[in-house]
């Protein structure tokens, strides 16, 4: 590199020249930060420095506007919550304990604003990325999930968009082996210019295998591997998740990274081989900010010092300048550090897999990160000043103006409130409801997901939670779950992000398996707007809260802000994932009733209130107005804490939760699994709790389930739920003979018609 | 085709024998190799466990068969699917080993070996000619993920001799490139001969070529598939459905029976 096509911006030549002009703001820094990037060093950064801060404290990496709040998850826990809590947040994912020696590590990030650019490789190297984080804890992935979140499924780029997420997200895991055993696709015009993809993924290992990302040992070597750095998804994570988008600006496309799943299955495998064999002392993931978070990471982690040598990057592109190779984020890279008695092994492992690799430099008990080019020295920081020093900001948040307003604008109280549905007009609302976009099947979704690859998929979707086996001896598994519920968020921040959580709670129980474990990804517009803001942090309150109250503790997740174009955010979506354990996944509950358990009673578990306001309902009537269903986590802990006991002790052959469309869904949902049907008297329960027919098919009042009870466990039941002090009422009985859904006395729905309602709406729209 | 060999002398579909114990079906070691890329080894390595058998781990760059009765080539995406589906795959050192002992000659007095293809595995075998047509993209261009329902409509290779002949099976189905074709000699020949081992029936998934799931070579002893066997072997975690019951969630077993055919086989040979 003697002849460069840039002019090398070394340290000492930063000394000497102070006043040179840098691009600090287009690559997204503020003022204040640049100013605090020269006093921290005593000096102008040089290009390459300016570009591994740009990114390490952009919003994405350093959560400057997000971690005043979030230190919330970890300081509101008890020492019960933290009991099976081997990592917490802060590494690359939390670990929990499941008992037999098995931990189970799974975390739940974003990859929202690529996926829009380029829907395919935004929303494929969302898989990646996320996975690589379970990975370089150790853990073999043994499922991945994927709430999606799309615009108005009639808007014309809505197609664009969902066809390429859905192809990305199915053609990166399905090349992976990792089954997709659930998640969400909501439509909703305010995701229009910014939708959704969150990616979660889940890994196993043996407690002794867990493995942190850090640099100890001094002399041991840090070493590049997997796929070479090109100059893809350069300033992804400053420039493009860090930035609402706006109309003004040139297209970013260049910004997202390109996925090659191949190189990453291979990595797993790699990976797995050197953890087995323990030949890496720590391990870091290339995701966003790329080397210069994997270093910076490593290095201020371990014994605080690293010597790295950039010009020993192996690159695809050799005209990078060694800003660019420090910001790339190229897919499908690992950083490792290895001593240098296991050098020869590592060797072996990375021939047997034809994986390339590249030692950078070693570790150092310097207290710097140093990096050359060339001879000459072009970084010199002490890293945590960039991995964890980034600015924080207590972003000014107030209740917005309009939310009164919002608040006192009921439902009930408005034209369609008012216009209800009656008699036999509930059996066609029921049909509307199933065919609309939120509840209709996602079969078109799903399958194009492999669900059975690994051979212990339990459970996936459409059920309530995805479930797989983790011991092959014993049949002790987990369940997971992810749920938001945005208009409800929208209208209370506060108590949305609480019913999100208390849905995710109820799924995994109705599944069958103890809730013991959130990761979170909270999708927010702009932090720079107090309206958001304010949403953010009665979010995040109400989470922190409501774990505390469900004994469950937050073992990581992310932030995703700035998902506004121009002055529209979208609604405020913080969207949990729930993990739960289980003894023995055969033991799982199916989310509807099969043939065979024909004449079984049907119960509702809680009671309903008039609670539409943020409904299924309402959305179809275009309402959102009004306060969202009342969450008691109290009742949800007991409600969960019955499924499970009843699941284990055989008293339910199949459950269901309550959540979006109310019991009308729940039923539907329940006949459509195995299209058997029932016969459903609503009079009863609806004169106890005193409301109408309609009220009680289509409010979403929180703590409700619908369960399939033989006839032989009926008392156990009606005992149990006694008992516990829960609401509890038989409204009918399975019947396999008549295919329909039969509300006595209102209407009988036909299951072919509720079929072909559900089933047709997206093939309608996307083919 | 690349087959040249007559029909082999060696009985290829022995007489049931209904008692064989469990410590002769533990005998049988059935290869299942392992490309970057592949998927199903684990499954179908287990598949071969829960039949009784002894699954045998092969690496894609080692030429030796270790003595197996039998290979598996599973399910996955070798090498991405780039280039064509199995097309490098097909040209590793262990797939000449199985090439060389799929082909041996039977009247040497060794048995040509079994082999069975299933998804990646098929398109692999189909690469190296070692049986004919090929597997292009689904004709609606969609990963398809779903319970198949398949005729079994050949029970002379020794992977489904203990199959109903006629009767159904349902295993999952998941691939991208699943359309079977071939010209339309070889596909007249498939029927006259008999080779077609499986056909989709309630709906060809794909558009694959006379509703083909799965074919044979002339002698019987190498079958591929698209759809999967091993990930309907274990009652909890299979599909739901059987061709011949009432099964419950993901009770559906019906892809074991490949497997223990094949042990079975093996040790009354």
């Amino acid at each position: 590199m003697s002849e460069q096509q840039f002019n090398l911006d070394t340290v000492d030549h930063a000394r000497t020249t102070p006043d040179t002009d840098l691009p600090w703001a287009e690559l997204g820094l503020k003022e204040n930060e640049f100013e605090d990037i020269k006093k921290i060093l005593g000096r102008r950064p040089t290009a390459a420095e300016l570009a591994m801060y740009s990114v390490m404290w952009s919003e994405h990496c350093s959560y400057k506007s997000s971690k005043v709040h979030l230190k919330q998850f970890g300081a509101k826990v008890t020492d019960e919550m933290k009991k099976d809590l081997m990592v917490g947040i802060g590494e690359n994912a939390g670990v929990t304990d499941i008992g037999n020696g098995w931990a189970v590590t799974f975390k739940i990030e974003s990859h929202n604003h690529p996926s829009y650019v380029e829907p395919y490789q935004g929303a494929a190297t969302g898989v990646g990325g996320i996975v690589r984080d379970i990975i370089s804890m150790g853990a073999r992935p043994v499922a991945v999930m994927d709430p999606l979140r799309f615009g108005a499924i009639d808007h014309p780029d809505t197609q664009r968009v969902v066809h390429g997420v859905v192809a990305g997200v199915g053609g990166y895991g399905n090349s992976l082996g990792l089954p997709n055993i659930g998640g969400e696709v909501e439509f909703d015009a305010c995701y229009q210019a910014n939708p959704l993809v969150n990616a979660l993924a889940v890994g196993v290992m043996r407690h002794e295998d867990i493995r942190l990302a850090n640099a100890s040992g001094v002399g041991n070597k840090v070493i590049l591997f997997g796929a070479r750095t090109g100059g893809d998804g350069i300033g992804g994570a400053s420039v493009l998740a860090s930035e609402s988008f706006d109309d003004a600006k040139p297209s970013k496309r260049p910004a997202v990274q390109v996925g090659d799943p191949f190189a990453e299955k291979v990595l797993i495998e790699c990976c797995l081989e050197l953890f087995k064999d323990s030949v890496v002392e720590g391990i870091q993931d290339l995701g966003a900010a790329g080397i210069s978070c994997a270093t910076s990471e490593l290095a201020s982690n371990g014994d605080g010092g690293m010597h790295v040598d950039l010009t020993k990057v192996l690159l695809r592109d050799s005209t990078l300048t060694p800003g660019e190779i420090l910001m790339s984020e190229s897919q499908e890279r690992m950083m490792a550090v290895v001593t240098p008695a296991n050098m020869a092994r590592f060797e072996e492992i990375m021939d047997k897999w034809d994986v390339e690799y590249s030692v950078l430099g070693e570790v150092t008990d310097s207290g710097r990160l140093v990096i050359e080019w060339d001879g000459e020295i072009i970084v010199d920081v002490d890293p945590k000043t960039v991995a964890h020093d980034g600015p924080t900001y207590e972003r000014p948040y107030s209740r917005p103006a309009g939310q009164d307003a919002t608040q006192a604008d009921r439902f009930s109280e408005s034209a369609a409130g008012r216009d209800r549905p009656a008699g036999a007009e509930l059996g066609k609302a029921v049909v509307e409801l199933m065919a609309s976009p939120n509840l209709c099947s996602k079969e078109w979704v799903t399958d194009q997901y492999d669900r059975y690859v690994q051979g212990n998929t339990a459970l996936s979707q459409p059920d309530d939670a995805g479930v797989v086996r983790v011991d092959e001896e014993t049949g002790l598994g987990v369940a997971l779950a992810t749920d938001a519920n945005p208009r409800y968020a929208y209208l209370d921040p506060y108590e949305g992000a609480k019913a999100s959580l208390a849905e995710a709670y109820r799924n995994v129980a109705t599944a069958g398996a103890r809730p013991v474990a959130v990761s979170d990804c909270l999708n927010f517009g702009s932090p720079e707007d107090p309206d958001v803001m304010w949403q953010f942090a009665e979010a995040v309150r109400g989470l922190a809260d409501g774990c505390m109250e469900l004994g469950v503790p937050v073992t990581g997740g992310n932030v995703s802000l700035y998902n506004q174009t121009g002055g529209q955010a979208i609604n405020p979506t913080p969207v949990v994932a729930m993990m739960g354990v289980m003894d023995d996944v055969t033991r799982r509950t199916p989310s509807g009733w099969a043939p065979t358990e024909d004449g079984n009673a049907i119960y509702l578990l809680g009671t309903t209130a008039d609670e539409l306001d943020g409904s299924e309902w309402a959305r179809l009537k275009g309402h959102l107005g009004g306060r969202p269903p009342r969450v008691d986590l109290a009742q949800e802990k007991l409600l969960g804490d019955m499924l499970v006991n009843m699941s284990r002790d055989g008293m339910i052959d199949a459950a269901h939760d309550l959540s979006q469309g109310g019991l009308a869904a729940a039923l539907a949902d329940a006949c459509l699994r195995f299209g058997v049907g029932a016969r459903i008297g609503l009079g009863e329960v609806a004169e106890r709790d005193g409301v109408d027919e309609f009220t009680l098919l289509f409010s979403e009042s929180q703590g409700r389930a619908v369960c399939s009870v033989p006839r032989t466990e009926e008392v156990r039941f009606k005992d149990m739920c006694t008992a516990r002090g829960y609401a509890f009422a038989r409204i009918g009985v399975v019947d396999a003979v008549n295919d329909a859904l039969d509300l006595q006395g209102v209407a009988s729905v036909p299951l072919a018609e509720l079929r072909e309602a559900w089933s047709g709406t997206l093939p309608k729209y996307f083919g | 085709m690349a087959e040249s060999l007559p029909s082999t002398e060696v009985p290829l579909i022995a007489d049931l024998t209904p008692d064989v114990s469990d410590e002769r079906l533990a005998g049988v070691r059935v290869g299942v190799v392992t490309f970057p890329g592949t998927l199903d080894d684990r499954d179908a390595a287990r598949a071969v466990r829960i039949a009784g058998g002894t699954p045998v781990p092969l690496w894609y760059k080692d030429s030796d068969l270790q003595s197996v009765d039998a290979v598996i080539i599973p399910g996955g995406f070798s090498y991405g699917d780039y280039l064509r589906a199995g097309s490098i795959a097909a040209k590793a050192p262990m797939m000449r080993e199985v090439h060389r002992a799929a082909t041996a000659d039977g009247t040497s007095g060794s048995a040509p070996l079994p082999v069975l293809g299933i998804c990646n595995g098929f398109q692999i075998l189909t690469e190296m000619h070692l049986l004919p047509g090929s597997m292009i993209k689904n004709d609606h261009l969609k990963f398809v993920c779903t319970d198949q329902r398949l005729r079994v409509e050949n029970t002379e290779t020794p992977w489904t001799a203990e199959l109903d002949r006629g009767g159904e099976i349902v295993v999952p189905l998941k691939n991208q490139d699943g359309q079977y074709v071939a010209d339309a000699r070889t596909l007249r020949q498939l029927e006259e001969e008999n080779r077609v081992v499986f056909r989709y029936v309630g709906g060809n998934p794909n558009g694959s070529r006379q509703d083909i799931a799965g074919v044979t070579n002339e002698r019987g002893n190498v079958v591929g598939l698209m759809p999967h066997p091993e990930h309907a072997v274990e009652p909890g975690f299979g599909p739901s459905s059987s061709g011949t019951e009432e099964v419950a969630m993901r009770y559906g077993s019906d892809g074991l029976r490949l497997f223990t055919s094949l042990l079975r086989q093996i040790v009354a040979a």
